[in-house]
Parts: C-alpha cells; sequence; structure tokens
C-alpha cells in the first residue's frame, strides 16, 4: 500500500517493523548497529549511517506482550537483584539469550548512552561494554542542580559531543560528514515539531487523541528520530486527529469525563488492563511528560544549545522545575488530576515525587493518587490496588467538579 | 600513647559525634560541615577552617523519613533523611552532597524542601572523569563549594590554604593505607571492629590530629610481634560493612579483615591527590585518577581485578561482598565480580546491608557456613 493511503496505524506499523528489519539485514551484511539509550543523540549515528536500536523500547515490547518473565528470571540467576530496573534486568538478559517473544535483534558492534534520563544506563551499558567487549560511547549529561543548564556544565556536554565524533570515527574508519550532520540535525528538529504537533491535540478538550495511543506513537520518537519518515508520520497524526476534532470524533471510546496526568513510565505489562479501568470510569490520559521529553529543539549547527536541549531532559531537570512542569502539564492539557506511578524500575522517576505531588497539587488544586507498578517487571504490580486508587481518583475528581457547579 | 588508650580517644568520637561537633564550634567559633556520601572534596571544607563531619547514617528508626522517600531507598539515605527531620543535625551550618547515582541526585532536591533550615550544596561529579572537559567541569562544581563556603564563613578560602589542607589530606591518605597494611600482622589485637573504629574515627575529628593518632597506633603496634592466626584472611567490598555487631560475627568465626574495598574505607583513602599549582584542578584531577569504584564511570570494570590482585598480595582466603540494599551502581557490579571472582578460584559471601535491620541471625548463619567452607578448603 502506498504511505498516502495508509493510516496513521498502518504506516507506523510499517515503520517499525522497517527499523528493526533494517538492522537485523545489516547486521547479516556486515553494517555496523549500535545499541543506544532512549534520548542519547542519534543524530551522531544516523549521520555515520549506523542502524540504532533501542533496549528500553525492545524490553517494553518484550514486557508490553507478555514475555518479560523468562527474561527476567535468567537476568536473577545472574545475580541481578530484583531491585534493579526491568528494562535492564531484561535486556541483559536478551544479550545472553537472544531469544525473545518480540524481535530478535542483533547483538551490538558499539553503545551509545546519554544519561539525561538516569544513571543506572551508566552502568547497565558499563556491563554491556564489558561482556560483549565493544566500544561505549558516553555522553555524561550532569544533573541539573539549578533550574537552567548552566554554561560550565554545556561546555562539558558539547566536548563530549565532538569526543563521541572522534570515537565515531575510529570504530567506522571513516571521516564524519559534517554537512550530513547538519541535514540530521533539522529532520530532527522538524521531527521533534512534528511529535509536539501531533501530541498538543491531547490539549483539546475534548481530546481526540488518546493519551494510550501516545504511547504506541512514542515507539517511533525513540527509535527514528533524525528520518523524515518520522517527519511524514507525526504530521500524518496531527492532520488525522484534526480531522477528528472537526468532526466531533475521538480515539477515546467512550464520554471523556474526566482528564488526568500519567506521570512516570507506563506499566507496559499491564496496558491493556490501565486502559480498560480508565475507559471504565470515562478517564482520558491526555496529560504525560513523554511529549516534552521527546520534543527536543535547538538550532541546527549549533552544539551549544544542541548539548543544552539534551540536558534538559525531564528526568534531568531539579526539583523545583520539575514541578513548574507539571504545573504547566495540567494546565495546559486542562487535567481535573493526577496519577503517580512509583515505578520499582526508576528511583529517578520516584525519589522525588512525594515533594513534586504535593507542591504540584497546592498550586493547581487537581487531586492526585499513587500507585505502586514496575515498567516491565509484571510481578511488581496489582490489578486490585490500581483499581482501588483509581476509583478514589475519579471521586475525588467529581466532587471538585461538583463543587465548581455549586 | 598506649594502644588502648588511642583506640579509647577514637571509640569516644564514634560512639557521640554531637558531642565532638558540639565542642569544636565551642572551642573554635567555626562552622561544622556535613559531608554525605560517597564523595566530597572535604579539603575545600578543611582550607576554610571548618570541620567536615561524614554522614554515613546509622542506625535508627525510619518513620518521618517515608513521607519523603519510598521504602525502596538506601538505608543511609533513609537515616539521613530522619535524623535530620528529628534535629540529630541541626548544630551542621549546612551539607554538602554529591549525585553519583540516581538517589543522590534526588536526596538533595527532597532536602532543600524537607529540612530547608540546613542549607544544602549539590555538586555532581563527571562520568567521563578522563577528558580534559570533565576535570575542567569538576573545577567548577568545586567552586560553587568555595563560593558557598565562603559565605557561609565570611572569609575568603585562599589558595594557599587550599595547598596545604590537600597537604594534610594527603598524609592523612598515607596514614590510613599505611595502617591497613600493619593491622594485617595483628589480627587479634585490630580485630574488624577495630580496624573498621580506626578508620571512621577520622571522620568526625580534624584530619591533621587523626593522622597523629593512626600514625601513634602504627607505631605501637610495629613495637609489637606479628601475632598468630589460625583463621582466615578475607577483603571486604561493598558500600559499607556497618554496623559492628556484623563485624563482630566475623571475629567471632576467626574470620580477619586483610584489605577493603569499602567505599566508606578504603576507596576514600587509596587515591591521593596529584601534585600541581592549581589547587581546585589538583582535586578535580584526582576523580580521573580513581578506579575500582562503582561511582567512577569505567567501561573495562577494573575493579573485580583490582580486588583479584589484592587477594593475591595479601594471601586472602575469600570475598565478603557487603551489598548496599537498593544501591543500584554495586548491585549492577556484582553479577560480573561474582563471575571474576570465580574464575579466579576466590570464594564469595553475599551479604545484604541495611542499617535499619534489627536482627542479624540471618547474617550469622552465612559467615558461619562461609568461615567453616573456608576452613574446609585448607
Amino acid at each position: 500500500m502506498s504511505e498516502d493511503k495508509m493510516t496513521s496505524k498502518e504506516f507506523l506499523a510499517e515503520l517499525t517493523a522497517k527499523h528493526y528489519q533494517d538492522a537485523i539485514e545489516g547486521k547479516k551484511r556486515g553494517e555496523l548497529v549500535a545499541w543506544s539509550s532512549s534520548i542519547a543523540p542519534q543524530e551522531l549515528c544516523e549521520t555515520m549511517g549506523i542502524h540504532v536500536l533501542y533496549p528500553e523500547n525492545h524490553a517494553a515490547a518484550i514486557g508490553a506482550k507478555g514475555g518479560a518473565l523468562p527474561l527476567i528470571d535468567h537476568a536473577e540467576a545472574q545475580g541481578y537483584s530484583l531491585d534493579l530496573c526491568s528494562y535492564a534486568r531484561i535486556n541483559l538478559a536478551y544479550k545472553d539469550l537472544q531469544d525473545c517473544c518480540f524481535e530478535n535483534v542483533p547483538l551490538p558492534d558499539l553503545l551509545i548512552i546519554c544519561n539525561n534520563i538516569c544513571n543506572t544506563l551508566v552502568k547497565w551499558y558499563e556491563n554491556l561494554a564489558k561482556e560483549l567487549n565493544i566500544p561505549l560511547i558516553c555522553i555524561d549529561v550532569p544533573y541539573n542542580v539549578e533550574y537552567e543548564v548552566t554554561q560550565e556544565r554545556t561546555d562539558y556536554i558539547k566536548a563530549q559531543i565532538l569526543e563521541g565524533i572522534r570515537q565515531l570515527e575510529e570504530i567506522c574508519g571513516k571521516p564524519f560528514d559534517w554537512d550530513r550532520f547538519h541535514n540530521v540535525m533539522e529532520t530532527s528538529i522538524r521531527a521533534a515539531k512534528a511529535w509536539a504537533r501531533a501530541t498538543s491535540y491531547l490539549q483539546m478538550t475534548p481530546s481526540p487523541m488518546s493519551g494510550f495511543s501516545m504511547y504506541n506513537y512514542m515507539a517511533l520518537m525513540v527509535c527514528m528520530r533524525g528520518r523524515e519518515e518520522s517527519v511524514k508520520f507525526f504530521n500524518m497524526v496531527a492532520d488525522e486527529m484534526e480531522q477528528m476534532a472537526k468532526n466531533g470524533q475521538s480515539q477515546f471510546p467512550v464520554e471523556e469525563k474526566y482528564r488526568i496526568t500519567w506521570d512516570g513510565i507506563a506499566c507496559w505489562p499491564y496496558l491493556a488492563h490501565n486502559f480498560k479501568v480508565f475507559k471504565n470510569l470515562g478517564i482520558n490520559m491526555v496529560g504525560s511528560t513523554y511529549p516534552p521529553a521527546w520534543t527536543l529543539l535547538y538550532e541546527a549547527g549549533d552544539l551549544d544549545s544542541m548539548a543544552k536541549a539534551y540536558s534538559s531532559i525531564v528526568l534531568n531537570l531539579n526539583l523545583k522545575r520539575n514541578i513548574d512542569l507539571r504545573v504547566k502539564i495540567i494546565e495546559d492539557t486542562k487535567c481535573d488530576g493526577a496519577v503517580y506511578h512509583l515505578n520499582r524500575s526508576c528511583k529517578l522517576c520516584d525519589f522525588m515525587h512525594y515533594k513534586i505531588s504535593e507542591e504540584v497539587n497546592k498550586i493547581t488544586g487537581a487531586p492526585y493518587v499513587f500507585f505502586d507498578g514496575d515498567q516491565t517487571d509484571p510481578r511488581g504490580f496489582a490489578k486490585a490496588q490500581f483499581e482501588t486508587r483509581i476509583q478514589a481518583l475519579a471521586e475525588m475528581m467529581e466532587n471538585n467538579k461538583q463543587s465548581k457547579q455549586n | 600513647m598506649e594502644i588502648q588508650k588511642i583506640l579509647s580517644v577514637m571509640k569516644d568520637v564514634v560512639s557521640n559525634p554531637g558531642k565532638a561537633i558540639k565542642n569544636y564550634k565551642q572551642q573554635t567559633g567555626k562552622a561544622v560541615i556535613g559531608c554525605f556520601p560517597v564523595y566530597c572534596p572535604e579539603e575545600i571544607v578543611h582550607a576554610a577552617g571548618m570541620l567536615p563531619v561524614a554522614m554515613w547514617g546509622g542506625s535508627t528508626k525510619v518513620s518521618k523519613a517515608f513521607t519523603v522517600v519510598p521504602s525502596f531507598c538506601c538505608s543511609i539515605m533513609q537515616s539521613n533523611i530522619e535524623f535530620a527531620m528529628k534535629g540529630t543535625y541541626d548544630d551542621l551550618d549546612a551539607v554538602i552532597m554529591s549525585s553519583p547515582c540516581d538517589t543522590l541526585k534526588s536526596i538533595p532536591q527532597d532536602w532543600l524542601y524537607t529540612i530547608p533550615h540546613i542549607p544544602v550544596i549539590q555538586i555532581v561529579y563527571p562520568q567521563m572523569r578522563k577528558l580534559d572537559a570533565g576535570i575542567k567541569y569538576l573545577k567548577s562544581e568545586f567552586q560553587r563549594i568555595v563560593r558557598a563556603l565562603e559565605s557561609i564563613g565570611g572569609e575568603p578560602i585562599s589558595d594557599a590554604a587550599l595547598q596545604e589542607s590537600i597537604g594534610v589530606y594527603n598524609e592523612h591518605r598515607q596514614a590510613l593505607r599505611n595502617f591497613c597494611r600493619v593491622a594485617r600482622s595483628y589480627p587479634t589485637t585490630i580485630t574488624p571492629v577495630v580496624r573498621h573504629l580506626v578508620i571512621k574515627s577520622g571522620y568526625f575529628m580534624g584530619k591533621g590530629q587523626h593522622t597523629l593518632l593512626v600514625n601513634s597506633l602504627i607505631d605501637e603496634l610495629s613495637k609489637l610481634p606479628a601475632e598468630e592466626w589460625t583463621g582466615k584472611r578475607i577483603i571486604l567490598t561493598g558500600i559499607t560493612a556497618e554496623p559492628d555487631d556484623l563485624l563482630t560475627l566475623l571475629n567471632e568465626n576467626k574470620l580477619t579483615v586483610v584489605g577493603d574495598d569499602l567505599a566508606q574505607e578504603s576507596r576514600q583513602f587509596r587515591t591521593d591527590v596529584p601534585a600541581g599549582d592549581d589547587p581546585l584542578m589538583r582535586l578535580a584531577s584526582q576523580w580521573s585518577l580513581v578506579e575500582g569504584c562503582s561511582l567512577a564511570y569505567d567501561p573495562q570494570k577494573k575493579r573485580g581485578q583490582m580486588i583479584i590482585d589484592m587477594a593475591r598480595e595479601t594471601g586472602t582466603d575469600g570475598i565478603v561482598m557487603c551489598m548496599m540494599k537498593f544501591c543500584d551502581p554495586e548491585e549492577f557490579d556484582y553479577p560480573i565480580l561474582a563471575k571474576e571472582f570465580e574464575a579466579a578460584g576466590l570464594p564469595l559471601l553475599f551479604l545484604e546491608i541495611e542499617q535499619q535491620r534489627q536482627s542479624l541471625e540471618q547474617e550469622r548463619t552465612r559467615i558461619q557456613g562461609f568461615a567453616e567452607m573456608l576452613s574446609m578448603k585448607g
């Protein structure tokens, strides 16, 4: 089918399949394959024509398809604590087994990380580098103690981008193409803008988009941020949303009674369950930290602004800015409440969140609940607790609505 | 000074750090600065004429801290927050915290909102510490500490004072390295608890004074004949091997500590600050020389081989992994270390460390079993 006749859903399925297939075929032809953290500067590998696979995305897909446990069991048998990130456990096990319920991706020839989302990545990829005996490019983005990214931090990050380029030239045995780099940066910025445009429809009331659809779209933002196909795809999604909004339609299948923010990573093994609980109560998840996380905007050709953009990722911001960001999300998407995922896999998603939730509530008045879960380890989540908490949130949101009407 | 007298001075300080802090403030009128684990450029605090005091948690019942962090947070941090919320740290004029892991990115930020009366100076060490840009960046982080302490103390911190303090600290590192080496010959006098006491006491007194005490202890020990040891020799690795009750169990099972790779112990003093004209660059450069620590980026993961080398040098019979519960960096290192120790033929005991643990009966059984296993190996 030609792209023009496809729906965004069909186009997404095709692009995702192609992403994995290209890497698999490329590896067979002897081309380089990298494994990368989700918000690392993909522009570097894209410029060099290296196939890039994303273990976080791969692990999430394995979790969503219900295939996490055999891998988690293997990792724990190797001595990995069950308190460690389940993405890491799944990936470190996959590295040994190369067998899973999702795409059996090839092992990497090199690794690239940016610790703007966590320092867990540093330890996880150290282990991959050691055991696979392959090079690791690390772009260390120091946590922003101050509200803004300081010039000292920017200088340090920029120097590492240049060092990463030097390492890539060595690994690939060819010079870095700066003109192509500029083009990739421009494409990446256009993809980020298209992503922001598509997800901005979550701000409409009622929203034509279901927040859970965004989770599907996001896969492309992780895997193909530097490609023209992504620009095309996210513009296609935006156009569809525009049309649905005009027609008074929505992807959310029932009346949107309440609008909420989901704070943190999804519970991939329980997506269908979580969605059903929300749907039954008329709750559309329209607020999320994901849209800003992948809206990486900088000036093409300006490494300072690129360094700052990669440093300004949600999980790398100080507490004050985290509060402000969430207040903005709640206000922009007109949320009635917030759900905080106390994610056993992600200490950075949890350890500031009691304070964040309190402060955001003081400012917005939006009620909130926490629930215990895990991004991919199915053992870390209890359906009954989740249902009870969401029901409680719905009641609080209803009381607020009644009070406002009275 | 006699050995027992030296140890009693050390014990006095360790069992009541609060008193040591009050005394220092009364006697000098200077500030006392808390230093969170794992790394802190204490030399800057020392150069400001202030007393740096380490904050490695402690055993306490946690209740208030659970309003700040969930229960799956590292127990040192649980204790520190609990103590701070209970007012135990009210004599501190500020706290320096560095952020080498995700937990330690969050805790200083929580502290700002939860314990606002004790200022926090939060810095972030670079992971790409072998790059010049990394060292330069770290210097800028240290400059923030300098500015913050100058503001607290009301006086500038001179380069000369910093150079002098670096000298004091390097001497202290040398003294502790010497002590660890000499202590191997006196396993009866320097039990695991005493070895830990000697090192830990340096966290609550001026380093110059502690160096004198440690050197006196080394002198006194050296006068004695080496002590015979019929038990087994072990190396401890991890963040800490506290509490003392755990170390007592090692002694009860005739296990002597001949070396360590603990963040609270040898990792603090095995790397000197290198020479140079710019004191803050010297301090920053030290970070590029640190090896074998779970918190210092190393894709080659040299830690295992470093411990194996130490084991060979010291005739070690086995390794004890003191795993700080919920410590990601250590938990990621463990599977690789376990494989390397097995390949090297070094028996390994895994112990979970949690400061709030009430009973050590499980550890008792495990340590007994390990000691028996080592005995059977001959």
